[in-house]
């Protein structure tokens, strides 16, 4: 049993891991660009916002395996394969980045616009704004956010398995479903429940323990 | 100091513009502390804004020591606004940062040493009174402590110009008497033009020298705060400073309910300290019965108001308001 369960988690921790780092990456910036271009943003660009947020919306719409499958191509351009833990890895991050993009964006706007203004009024320049008030002063709240994110990632990580991704989902569902060998489906869900759970806890503590508000 | 000339802001909406400033024109002159008084929705947070360029002005010119700042672009806007502080109603204060860093925010954008802005800080917080509170994070101070933390951060680039966004409306009438003599002691020491805002009376007369009346987006009135107690030219700062006024009866008073003539005494400066009511009594052949009267403290004098009913004879009653005028007492019969 170990010797299913253990390479499946770490594989699991494998594409989660990278597919966070992506997603943040990418979505990082987005949600930051949200909030800074929305009205009466420090940095107003009506027609950007409106894009942004079309594109992201539309990315969310869709179902993750959908997503998966339509990214396929850019699986093999990027990683040479379509099957796999680190081709997941693509269509994970890219799924995910949107999703990314809110929990920042609505982080973020959680700051008092007063304390932004008062920023303002010191001649802060927009960059300052943003790396030494915006993200600094909504920090507890992001780090909860990215919590979010991860827990999220395992779940489409798990969906990721039924199309070849490897992993714990992959597990359950082919010994679990297709071999109807039930024991490895519950310990399998059972260490992504325990993973799930670990990290929410890191994720709560860290949060509370450095807000200061 | 600074000069507003012809200052005019507007807002769009899609299909509707409200006028926030109509045609402002006002000189503040360098180490004066001059209040805007308004109701809510005057257009007073519009104004202050517009003077280090947080609001955009739609039409006319704001001088600072002789520049336009209206056509100062990005980086210029940017240097100015370090010249000149600016404190909140909610203080704005950054809830992840310890009193330190908050008040070294501004220091630390300017690039400064590390050593020097230590330095700086330690300096501000000695001033501010809050030297135990340097390592506190903002959410375990009170509501004064967190305005001194905020004063000291807008003061940390020694700015000309301070301006005050109803710094006090937030607090308690103590906490504001403590803050508001924090002002006056950082002009009397620094030499720092203050530009506050409030609608609160109280903080008019407590520490401005000047004062300009906002009403609908226009200025109705400018007078010095003694002129304005003495002599309100217009119905609203008269509705001002009444609102402070410890004897309401003067409301209530109706000059049809007495047999005598109701007259209404306003003094200033010297003369109030001066015994010219009973000289009047004793030199001319009337009696006075005293209806209501208060005496409000300002900075350097005192000003009020006391209103009489006096009985006798028309042509004493005469004499004697003329005996009042001779003695710069301001005479109004009701």
């Amino acid at each position: 049993m170990a010797e299913l369960i253990i390479p499946a988690l770490i594989e699991t921790i494998y594409m989660v891991f990278f597919s966070t780092v992506f997603s943040l990456l990418m979505g990082f910036p987005l949600g930051v660009l949200l909030v800074i271009t929305e009205k009466d943003g420090i940095w107003e660009k009506k027609q950007l916002n409106r894009v942004l947020n079309g594109i992201i919306n539309v990315l969310r719409s869709f179902p993750f395996i959908i997503l998966m499958i339509l990214l396929f191509p850019l699986s093999r351009l990027i990683v040479g394969k379509t099957i796999g833990t680190t081709a997941t890895i693509v269509p994970l991050s890219i799924a995910a980045a949107p999703f990314v993009a809110r929990v920042i964006e609505s982080s973020l706007k959680e700051i008092d616009k007063g304390v932004i203004e008062s920023s303002l009024a010191m001649g802060c320049s927009i960059s300052q704004i943003i790396f030494k008030v915006l993200i600094p002063e909504s920090l507890p709240s992001l780090i909860l956010g990215i919590t979010t994110t991860i827990i999220n990632l395992i779940g489409y990580s798990a969906m990721a398995g039924a199309i070849g991704g490897g992993g714990l989902g992959d597990v359950a569902i082919r010994y679990g479903l297709y071999r109807f060998q039930t024991d490895v489906m519950v310990i399998a869900v059972a260490v992504i429940i325990v993973l799930v759970q670990g990290i929410q806890f890191i994720g709560n503590t860290l949060s509370s323990n450095i807000n200061r508000k | 100091m600074i000069k507003i000339e012809n200052l005019s802001k507007s807002f769009f909406d899609e299909n509707t513009t409200v006028k926030a400033l109509k045609n402002i024109n006002l000189q503040i002159n360098k180490g004066e502390i001059f209040g805007i008084i308004g109701l809510s929705g005057a257009g007073k947070s519009t104004l202050i804004r517009c003077l280090n360029r947080l609001e955009e002005p739609t039409e006319g010119k704001i001088y600072i020591q002789g520049e336009d700042i209206t056509k100062y672009d990005k980086n210029k806007l940017r240097d100015l606004r370090k010249n000149i502080g600016m404190i909140f109603q909610h203080f704005n204060l950054f809830s992840q940062k310890t009193v330190y860093k908050n008040i070294a925010f501004p220091l630390e954008l300017e690039g400064l040493h590390k050593k020097d802005i230590e330095k700086r800080v330690d300096t501000l917080l000695e001033y501010v009174d809050l030297e135990d509170k340097k390592y506190s994070y903002p959410s375990q101070l009170s509501g004064g402590q967190k305005q001194r933390v905020a004063i000291a951060r807008a003061l940390a680039n020694n700015p000309k110009i301070l301006l005050s966004d109803e710094g006090t409306s937030a607090l308690d009438p103590k906490t504001t008497k403590s803050i508001l003599e924090l002002l006056r002691n950082t002009r009397d020491r620094f030499g720092i033009t203050i530009v506050l805002i409030t609608h609160q009376m109280e903080v008019i007369k407590d520490i401005c020298d000047r004062v300009a009346i906002l009403e609908n987006g226009e200025i109705i009135e400018v007078n010095t705060v003694e002129g304005l107690f003495k002599n309100p030219k217009t119905r609203t700062a008269y509705e001002f400073i009444s609102r402070i006024k410890s004897d309401i009866t003067e409301e209530i008073i109706e000059p049809n309910d007495f047999k005598g003539t109701v007259i209404r005494l306003g003094y200033s400066g010297e003369n109030s300290k001066m015994p010219i009511v009973s000289r009047m009594i004793k030199e001319f052949d009337i009696e006075a019965n005293i209806l209501s009267g208060d005496i409000n403290k300002l900075i350097k004098t005192s000003v009020g108001h006391l209103i009489l009913e006096l009985h006798g004879e028309d042509e004493e009653i005469q004499k004697a308001i003329k005996f009042l005028i001779d003695n710069n007492v301001k005479v109004e019969v009701m």
